[in-house]
């Protein structure tokens, strides 16, 4: 019983979600109404189960003093810290909270993300070579689009001439081109593959025969 | 070791050192470069807006965290200030935690230059947990999905909610996000209560969302730094409010320096004989 009924209500309540979404009846609306407040309060408790796991990782970290385990103290200090000043002094602009967010989230978060300019600009001096015909295309296409986001850097380049204003004027044209028919050609290619694929692990779920969802390890079924 | 040698052994740091100050140069001198015109999906969602009448609903998806604020905030201050001066209604939910409170950030400011009422002229949803159940949930209604704002006032007591109840009293939603969030809301949104969505989106995700354009699944696409430099422009914004415009020569110019380094990146490798070695 405890692997059929999560079974059966996997397969109902996706049967249900599937023929609503193409019986657009009255009947449905409610219906779906109802289920889409479970589907809320049940992400509302996946939200603390995460936060449980979460603290339990890196506690488990610091007891066992594994790598790096200094940063898990940090990690489960500031997450306290967040959790008394935005529960108990609130969370509206001009609370401590907001200062926090604003001061040291935001400039933290920036950062991070910031250091990839860097790392991708010494990666391409290092590795974007015309080593083959399909290399070379690549890198003509990507430079080609790179110039057409930023049409201005023509103009530094070739400086105010009638060379540099005519790539000014056209190479966004020509990156947008590359934009809206290759690209997007082998785009839609990979968009259609990955949604046969999710039918293909929606029905699997369904049916029963993918069951790594329900937990207990072991992944798929036949 | 010939120069080509060691030019492809070059310290890494000197690379790290060129894009530092081809960032830092443009933002100190506030060197300003000319743009060029504006692409096309650019100017769809600026028309679209346009188009719209005082008192029409525009829904701002704010998807997006601090990571991505360079590209994405410009972009949403450009819009949420087209919106309000069009005398549009403005509302603003989040399904990213982080965006509650980015999306503050723009309806104040921009509220606040416009002397625009909170709860009047815009509000603030705020995040709900539960992805596409949400942007389901606001197609049946919006009010149950969002009993209050992000700062708990009743929504159904808000002028700016009145009328409002489902995608068929929103005339746009915009999503602006830097994951696959606008893919569930074309799958949902757009697919299920043929609501119009216009995306505003980081430039490396462009790819991933031509097609939809192509297919008429989004009615316009905001591309990175450049679009919302563009849609600054189109807005008539300049000077320090135009974030967008002023971050546009910094890329411009480490754009540049990224292509020169392949291109010498390139003539090393080939000249140092390394292509031979290869085969």
């Amino acid at each position: 019983m405890r692997l059929q009924i999560p079974l059966a209500i996997t397969f109902l309540v996706g049967l249900f979600m599937a023929v609503q979404f193409f019986v657009p009846h009255e009947m449905f609306h409610g219906s779906l109404e109802n289920v889409l407040a479970w589907v809320r309060i049940v992400g509302a408790f996946a939200l603390v189960l995460g936060i449980g796991s979460l603290l339990r990782t890196h506690w488990d970290k610091i007891r066992r003093r594994r790598r790096d385990w200094p940063y898990s103290i940090v990690t489960i200090l500031s997450f306290l810290a967040m959790c008394v000043i935005g529960i108990g002094f609130g969370h509206e602009p001009g609370t401590v909270f907001y200062w926090v967010f604003e001061n040291i989230q935001v400039p933290l978060d920036a950062t991070m993300f910031s250091l990839l300019a860097f790392f991708i600009a010494s990666a391409a001096f290092r590795t974007f070579r015309a080593r083959s015909t399909e290399a070379t295309l690549l890198l003509v296409a990507a430079v080609v689009v790179m110039l057409g986001r930023v049409p201005s850097a023509l103009i530094v380049m070739f400086g105010d001439t009638s060379v540099g204003q005519y790539l000014h004027a056209n190479m966004p044209d020509v990156s947008e081109w590359i934009m809206n028919v290759p690209t997007v050609a082998g785009k839609r290619g990979i968009i259609f593959g990955v949604a046969l694929g999710a039918i293909a692990t929606a029905l699997r779920v369904l049916l029963g025969i993918e069951r790594s969802h329900l937990g207990g390890g072991g992944g798929g079924g036949r | 070791m010939n120069i080509w040698d060691r030019l492809l052994a070059l310290d890494r740091r000197w690379v790290f050192m060129g894009i530092a100050l081809a960032v830092i140069i443009p933002i100190i001198t506030g060197l300003t470069l000319p743009l060029g015109k504006p692409a096309p999906p650019t100017v769809a969602v600026y028309d679209y807006i346009e188009a719209l009448q005082p008192g029409d609903v525009v829904m701002f998806a704010i998807d997006y965290g601090p990571s991505s604020m360079p590209e994405l905030h410009p972009q949403a201050l450009a819009m949420v200030r087209h919106a309000l001066e069009k005398d549009l209604r403005v509302l603003s939910v989040s399904l990213n935690v982080q965006g509650t409170a980015l999306a503050n950030d723009v309806l104040q400011t921009v509220g606040d230059e416009l002397g625009a009422v909170d709860g009047t002229d815009y509000v603030n949803l705020g995040f709900k947990v539960g992805g596409s159940a949400v942007i389901l949930g606001i197609g049946e209604d919006i009010l149950t999905v969002y009993p209050t704002t992000a700062d708990g006032r009743r929504t159904r007591d808000l002028p700016a909610m009145y009328g409002v109840s489902n995608y068929g009293d929103i005339a746009l939603v915009i999503d602006l996000a830097a994951s696959n969030i606008p893919g569930a809301w074309i799958a949902f949104a757009k697919e299920r209560y043929d609501q119009d969505i216009a995306l505003g989106i980081t430039a490396v995700m462009a790819t991933d969302f031509y097609p939809y354009l192509q297919s008429n699944q989004i009615i316009g696409l905001v591309n990175g730094l450049k679009g919302a430099a563009e849609y600054e422009a189109l807005v008539g914004l300049a000077g320090e409010d135009a974030l967008g415009t002023l971050g546009m020569s910094a890329q411009s110019i480490a754009h540049l320096l990224i292509i020169v380094l392949v291109i010498v990146g390139n003539i090393a490798y080939f000249a140092s004989g390394r292509h031979r070695a290869r085969r």
